[in-house]
């Protein structure tokens, strides 16, 4: 059984659907207990750091997300859920799980293009990544491939071991990361058609083995 | 690079979907959820719907629409019309929706705005907007006023002031029609699009006049749009999704151009 983690952080509707369509059994929820015996865990959100963290806290998910980690769990982290798994945020300043090294830093104003057009953010719509280093979830991955991304502050991770793909958006982030069993991903594989349902089924399927 | 977005655009009353020219003689045109399906496969990047439904007790209708969307397509998809409570947003993300859009709403009271973004985020609150031109005047000193009502009733906003003030309250993105051009096919205001776009940091989307891939192309490019919304050119068949996005590539607007 595959558990959504249910912390009061936006769509989790659209990822449970999408497991649906894909066929794999899953269940929202926030229950420590359910959580902690779930086969693997997607990590999804949208909303703010602070507020994230204070509920993972409160729930007791902070700590079941690191033992996840630490047996080597499969962990799926998307928008939100790809930002507090690092150190901490300069969103509302928040300390986060610190599963991998780095910081959560915000888009800059007057960003620009190499084009040199204005740049807006949220970073907000379809764009590619690069993949820089091969990975399970990633399989299949083409480079016109395109995902959709909803956010204002981005990973950025102490470590370029941990990168496995980057976006462009004025300045070049990580849009996937990996370490161990964990893999997040900065923008929604859920909302982001056919390339986005076959990442959610390589997740579902993969083993959480990945030599980095 | 961002791509510039498509996004058919479904007008729908009492779960049906219409199309309006001038938001005059609507005609039924088919199911939303077949033809949610049909864009989606057809390379979208997003959908729009708008729901006309008069009566506020066959609101229930939407809500099964945007729940059986929600199982067919793997897109972000808005709704917008008669949301009118943080209540009424609620109910239509929880039914799967990623976005709301409010407008005469957050006109009456802009507080749904920055209520709705500290509930759901900013990314999930759309303003519509739905403008005029008029002579600019110390009211409207931008030359657009905010309409409502269809564009019978002016409300003595200004568009840009709305545009602006509507950003800080917490809305996540514009779509903003130009009752002038609606329904015409005769290409989208241009320069309402641009001194929106141009003066607000999220991504706006143009919507009204679509009638050919210039226009398109123009908005994408001197309108400075985000995205564009489609309806009747779309939906009556004068271009798919797939050509208008090849049309636009060959014109060198960056377009999501693999969906499969």
């Amino acid at each position: 059984m595959i558990a959504i983690i249910d912390y009061k952080a936006g769509n989790l509707k659209s990822v449970e659907l999408a497991l649906n369509k894909l066929g794999f059994p899953c269940r929202i929820t926030h229950d420590f207990e359910e959580v902690l015996n779930s086969d693997r865990i997607i990590f999804p959100g949208v909303g703010a750091a602070g507020k994230a963290m204070e509920d993972l806290r409160r729930l007791g998910l902070d700590d079941v997300l690191g033992r996840a980690f630490n047996i080597g769990k499969p962990i799926l982290g998307i928008c939100l859920g790809a930002q507090i798994i690092l150190n901490k945020s300069e969103e509302d300043d928040t300390r986060c799980l610190g599963l991998v090294g780095g910081e959560v830093r915000r888009f800059p104003h007057n960003l620009f293009s190499k084009e040199k057009e204005r740049l807006k953010v949220p970073h907000m719509g379809w764009n590619g990544i690069h993949v820089i280093k091969d990975h399970p979830v990633l399989e299949g991955v083409m480079p016109a491939d395109e995902f959709y991304f909803v956010h204002s502050y981005y990973p950025s991770p102490a470590s370029d071991d941990c990168i496995i793909a980057t976006t462009d958006h004025g300045i070049v982030f990580a849009s996937v990361i990996a370490s161990g069993s964990l893999i997040a991903m900065q923008f929604h594989p859920e909302k982001s058609g056919v390339p986005g349902l076959r990442i959610l089924e390589n997740f579902c399927n993969w083993d959480g083995l990945y030599a980095e | 690079m961002l791509s510039k977005r498509i996004i058919p655009c479904l007008d729908v009353r009492d779960g049906k979907t219409t199309k309006g020219i001038k938001f005059k003689g609507n005609v039924d045109i088919g199911d939303p959820v077949e033809m949610a399906r049909f864009y989606y496969e057809e390379g979208a990047d997003e959908i729009v719907f708008y729901d006309i439904t008069a009566s506020s007790d066959r609101r229930d209708i939407m809500i099964d629409v945007v729940r059986r969307v929600a199982e067919e397509i793997f897109i972000p998809f808005s709704v917008g019309g008669g949301i009118r409570t943080v209540e009424d947003m609620r109910s239509v993300l929880l039914a799967g929706a990623e976005k709301v859009s409010v407008n005469t709403a957050a006109i009456d009271d802009p507080e749904i705005i920055s209520s709705g973004a500290r509930a759901f985020g900013s990314q999930c609150i759309v303003l519509g907007m739905d403008v005029k031109k008029v002579e600019p005047s110390g009211k409207t000193p931008s030359g657009y006023e905010m309409v409502i009502q269809g564009g019978r009733t002016y409300t003595g906003i200004d568009a840009l002031w709305w545009a602006k003030k509507a950003e800080g309250l917490g809305a996540g993105e514009i779509c903003l029609n130009s009752i002038d051009a609606d329904g015409t096919q005769q290409g989208y205001e241009l320069e309402l699009t641009a001194l929106i776009s141009e003066n607000v940091n999220i991504p706006v989307i143009a919507s009204g006049g679509a009638g050919n891939i210039v226009h398109m192309y123009d908005v994408l490019t001197k309108g400075k749009a985000d995205a564009a919304l489609v309806a009747s050119v779309v939906h009556y068949g004068t271009y798919t999704i797939k050509e208008i996005k090849e049309r636009l590539d060959a014109r060198g607007v960056k377009v999501r151009k693999k969906w499969s």
